[in-house]
């Protein structure tokens, strides 16, 4: 019996085995391995965003030029995102996002709690398909998921990490 | 000096076009591009204010050895501000950014952009990383960065034009058929077999 994967390994695996070689980020503690890990392999053309919302104009610029992409992001990202996305509707535009929470669980600083308590809602409010994964040992498959929906269906859809599964800042308290 | 005419300068930059292909924002730069005739490698924006500089640099790494040209206004350019720092960090050689520069919001009022108080988009995005940044004035200017996008390197040009509003030449609003056309237009039919 070997150690867990780490789910960051996992969605790297389904990205190479997806082909999807455009990864754009705003990095966030929790995305900072599978950041490194896309940084770290050349096929893939990493590209480090200001703002989120430059990850789904991005994206579509992308799948007009036949790439796929995926957009990494922390869940008050989302907020960023809001007008950007009527985009992928209404282009029918494939984009698996990877979105790492806060405010969801054991959170510690009060100002992130409106944002992740938000996030889910407004991903559908735009018509983002959603899926939550709150163990280490969901992520992989719920991933799967997302990325296959996105891409046979060509639409956006959004995998939640939770912080149950990647623990929660605490600032040393 | 009178100013450039924006349907002039963008028939100048699309004509002829050989493979360009071409991303042009909200409002008057869809517009535009239309004016200078339809074409499925054009992919005019109805909405995403903001966005189009980067769905440019999407497009761009996507499909390195084309020449992709963005042809945008002031107002959707300051939207998205920041996307000239993402740009001049990922610098894709093969991306150009022409922002059609009247000052005003033309399709709200004619309210005055940021620029008609002075910004310098010219110089930010020089600072951003745009070795080649420039301000277009006169039609002689306009024909070197013609002759600058049958090259390669990444350009970014603010062309001052009239504030006058020309005739609305409007594009398929189908945001789905004008992705659809543009992929079959570049990739042939099997990009919609398989992906």
């Amino acid at each position: 019996m070997g150690l867990e994967k780490h789910w960051s390994e996992s969605v790297f695996d389904l990205i190479c085995d997806h082909d999807i070689s455009l990864v754009s980020f705003v990095p966030d503690a929790g995305l900072s391995q599978l950041i490194e890990l896309c940084v770290a392999h050349n096929p893939i053309q990493t590209v480090r965003l200001t703002s989120e919302q430059e990850g789904i104009s991005l994206a579509m610029g992308g799948w007009l030029g036949g790439k796929k992409s995926m957009l990494l992001m922390q869940s008050s990202g989302v907020g960023n995102c809001v007008n950007m996305l009527s985009m992928l509707n209404t282009c029918q535009v494939p984009l698996p996002m990877i979105v790492t929470m806060r405010g969801d669980w054991g959170e510690f600083n009060p100002w992130q709690v409106p944002m992740g308590q938000g996030t889910e809602s407004v991903l559908k409010e735009m018509g983002v398909t959603t899926f939550k994964a709150q163990e280490n040992n969901q992520v992989e498959a719920c991933a799967e998921g997302s990325i296959r929906l996105a891409f046979n269906t060509y639409r956006p859809t959004a995998l939640l990490i939770g912080q149950r599964v990647l623990g929660a800042k605490t600032f040393g308290r | 000096m009178t100013l450039l005419n924006r349907r002039e300068v963008v028939a100048c930059l699309l004509s002829p076009r050989d493979d360009l292909l071409v991303i042009a924002g909200l409002g008057a730069p869809a517009w535009d591009i239309t004016a200078a005739g339809d074409h499925a490698l054009n992919f005019p924006m109805w909405g995403g204010m903001g966005g189009a500089i980067t769905t440019g640099l999407g497009l761009a790494l996507a499909q390195p050895r084309k020449r992709v040209l963005v042809v945008t206004g002031d107002g959707e350019l300051l939207m998205g501000l920041n996307s000239l720092a993402t740009v001049g960090v990922s610098q894709p050689k093969n991306l150009a950014i022409v922002v059609l520069d009247n000052e005003i919001y033309g399709e709200t009022g004619k309210q005055k952009t940021h620029t008609g108080f002075g910004v310098d988009l010219m110089s930010i995005a020089s600072a951003c990383g745009f070795s080649n940044s420039s301000i277009i004035r006169s039609n002689s200017e306009l024909v070197a960065l013609k002759k600058d996008l049958d090259g390669s390197g990444l350009i970014f040009a603010q062309v001052k034009v009239d504030p006058q509003s020309d005739e609305l030449v409007l594009p398929p609003r189908d945001g789905a058929l004008l992705k659809n056309r543009f992929r079959e237009a570049l990739l042939g039919d099997q990009c919609h077999l398989s992906n």
